[in-house]
């Protein structure tokens, strides 16, 4: 039985009524059965799913609650070229022949809408307050920006959304994580986000849903909060969202599908009951003070191994688990950097500003401003992927892409690109990146590649001078 | 789904916390449109030199680690990306479980999905089998489902946790669609009250040729 109804006089978190009114089903033994509101689909976890769906003569339930998008293995460049590997061309055409057998509305290579999967939903006001969104991709915490419940799935999962639009789950602990005071010059969503899976740990937010709450959590855009909700998956948790408010609405109204006229008003009704009641409990709690926050950048080989910009690389001899110690130094052995000194002055070989974690017109305009009137230095290469053909559009209509290309970096079409190096954008063996995308595993962005993750500013920062740069020294 | 039944196998030790499935399957073998092959394919990175031969001193190119069915590894198994090609590279080289003190979420889920069974230990129990495997490579465990216990080299036994819905379905080998369809009609009468909807297919069908 949902508890929509029934108790609705205990306080609730957002998480938990988002949860609530979406319970179809709840027996006893069994997880809850839950229903997806929007299912996004993309080439690469979707085409056992379909086939999966072909074997046992299954339709798509609800293709009108389903879309598509090609964006992990599609070339970023330009798309009037044939696309060189074989076999990622094999898996796109295979998308576009199930999006069409099974009636699912997809964007193609050449659609002026097609994009990183996590773009495109809030992009075309397809993600709303509420909902619950699940995607074959764990970054689909980013649409928990809208105070929707969004979590990532595997392609068994996949399968069971096309054919029932439902999926067996067990709750999730609440976890609050409350952000509060003013940031300061240079620091940004970016650097909230991997300052709290630094605290936390890889693992810290396992089982739960995160809710950022707080002052400095209310006073950022949509586009920074998707940046946040983004990376939950990288401290643990599955989701990650952020109450809605007039931010929320003011992005939502007027976009494609967005509600209209009357029924706008009828679901921003229904949106304002969202946010967590007073007195609600949360399973877990963490504090963060924004106004103590500096540029953030990861060493390691995992997105918790992130230190202040101006922070030295944490020494192994000094922990005592000998675990944590072999974790650590196998690392710096494979980051090939010595402990005890800052970051800063590390010459880099690439710079990717992209992914579905930075790679909206914000992301976009914030790298404008620092490569306005300067140059990339010669032994950088630097590449700008917009997250999709809208946000490509729309950087073109302000002529950022102008700026980019006058200070010699590299403009390029929208995809997942080198954040997951499966369309070819990728680093050599033993190079270093500074990337706006989320993951820094070994080999993530091209085999023995060595990734540092860092804001779009310090991104396009260090673009310019070739080596790791704290931002506000070019501000 | 194959029956998932009590079973007695050496260890795969793989020391190192915090294994993502980038590791256990590299982005770039994520381009197959099938599920075959990926058993050739797990930890690709550790296990192949640049030139793609086998690295002789890697475990599971080695006759102890192909005989082994369970892998035992460092904290926080299978963070990362939601690729469910991570445990079907796992069950296609030979895996039937892994041990940790914790897994992340979505890959647990994946695991049981497909009769891999993810079995989180004290971590006591974890140092005791690593310094097991470490003092006789031979050393076996004994998987038991049912009684939700692993037997360690020494005999003595921890219990661990399983989702009590994901253990009936691979002790009796079926998978959850088929649960799920069962409740049509329940989905059927939920649809019927929702109120806040998209229509995808407002845009039309196909935006953009391929
Ligand atoms: S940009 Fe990276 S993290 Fe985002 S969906 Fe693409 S591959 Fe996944």
């Amino acid at each position: 039985m949902s508890k929509a109804n029934g108790a609705a006089a205990k306080p609730r978190t957002i998480i938990e009524k988002v949860w609530d009114n979406h319970v179809v089903a709840e027996r006893e033994g069994a997880p809850a059965l839950l229903y997806i509101d929007l299912h996004l689909v993309h080439e690469v976890t979707s085409p056992q799913a379909f086939s999966g769906l072909r074997e046992r003569g299954l339709k798509v339930r609800r293709p009108d609650l389903t879309i598509g998008t090609t964006d992990h293995s599609i070339p970023t460049y330009d798309r009037s070229l044939p696309i060189l590997d074989k076999i990622a061309e094999a898996q796109i055409t295979q998308f576009e022949k199930n999006c069409r057998e099974f009636g699912i509305p997809f964007y193609g290579p050449h659609s002026d809408k097609q994009g990183i999967v996590h773009i495109i939903g809030p992009e075309q006001g397809l993600t709303q307050p509420g909902m619950t969104v699940v995607c074959g991709d764990s970054h689909t915490a980013t649409h928990g920006a809208f105070g929707a419940l969004a979590f990532g799935i595997g392609t068994s999962q996949v399968e069971h959304v096309l054919a029932a639009q439902c999926l067996l789950q067990n709750r999730s602990k609440t976890y609050e994580v409350r952000v509060e005071g003013n940031l300061r010059q240079g620091v940004g969503a970016k650097d909230i986000i991997l300052n709290l899976i630094s605290r936390i740990g890889i693992g810290g937010g396992t089982g739960s849903v995160f809710e950022y709450s707080g002052s400095a959590i209310r006073s950022l855009s949509m586009e920074e909060r998707m940046t946040i909700c983004n990376m939950s998956i990288e401290g643990g948790a599955r989701a990650g969202l952020v109450a809605p408010d007039d931010t929320t609405y003011q992005y939502v109204s007027g976009r494609p599908y967005a509600p209209k006229g009357t029924d706008w008003d009828r679901a921003v009704a229904l949106w304002r009951q969202l946010p967590t009641d007073e007195g609600a409990v949360f399973d877990k709690h963490i504090y963060i003070d924004a106004s103590a926050l500096e540029p953030m950048i990861t060493f390691g080989t995992n997105p918790g191994m992130g230190i202040p910009i101006t922070a030295p690389v944490p020494d192994p001899s000094g922990l005592s688990d000998p675990l944590e110690r072999d974790s650590l130094g196998k690392a710096l052995r494979y980051m090939d950097l010595p402990a005890g000194q800052s970051l800063i002055g590390h010459p880099v070989n690439v710079v990717f500003i992209g992914s579905c974690t930075n790679s909206r017109i914000s992301d976009l305009r914030a790298a404008a401003e620092i490569f306005k009137g300067r140059r990339v230095n010669p032994n950088v290469r630097v590449m700008v992927v917009p997250g999709s053909q809208q946000v490509k559009e729309q950087a073109q209509a302000e002529g950022l892409d102008r700026i980019f290309k006058e200070a010699g970096a590299d403009w390029r079409e929208a995809g997942c690109s080198m954040c997951i190096a499966m369309n070819g954008d990728q680093l050599q063996p033993g190079e270093y990146s500074v990337s706006t995308s989320n993951r820094n595993f070994e080999g993530r962005q091209g085999k023995g590649g060595r990734t540092f993750l860092a804001s779009p500013l310090t991104a396009a920062a260090t673009a310019v001078t070739g080596v790791v740069t704290d931002v506000r020294t070019l501000l | 789904m194959e029956k998932f039944t009590k079973f007695t196998s050496r260890l795969a030790p793989l020391p190192i916390d915090n294994i993502d499935t980038d590791q256990i399957i590299p982005a770039r073998f994520l381009k197959t449109i099938s599920k075959a092959g990926l058993g050739d394919q797990l930890f690709y990175d550790w296990r192949y030199d640049a030139a793609g031969n086998p690295k002789p001193d890697f475990l599971l190119n080695r006759p102890e680690g192909r005989a082994a069915h369970v892998l035992l590894a460092g904290d926080n198994f299978g963070c990362g990306s939601s690729r469910e090609h991570a445990p079907w590279a796992l069950t296609q080289y030979g895996f039937r479980a892994v041990i940790s003190t914790s897994f992340a979420d979505i890959f647990r889920g994946n695991s049981l999905k497909n009769s891999f069974l993810p079995i989180a230990v004290p971590a006591d129990a974890h140092k005791a089998l690593f310094a097991a495997v470490a003092a006789n490579p031979e050393a076996v465990v004994t998987v038991d489902l049912a009684q939700q216990r692993l037997t360690l080299p020494d005999g003595s036994a921890v219990t661990f946790p399983i989702d009590a819905f994901a253990k009936q379905c691979m002790l009796e080998g079926v998978d959850e669609l088929g649960y799920i369809l069962q409740q049509k009609p329940a989905i059927a009468a939920y649809e019927a009250k929702r109120v806040l909807t998209v229509d995808t297919r407002a845009g039309g069908l196909n935006q953009g040729q391929f």
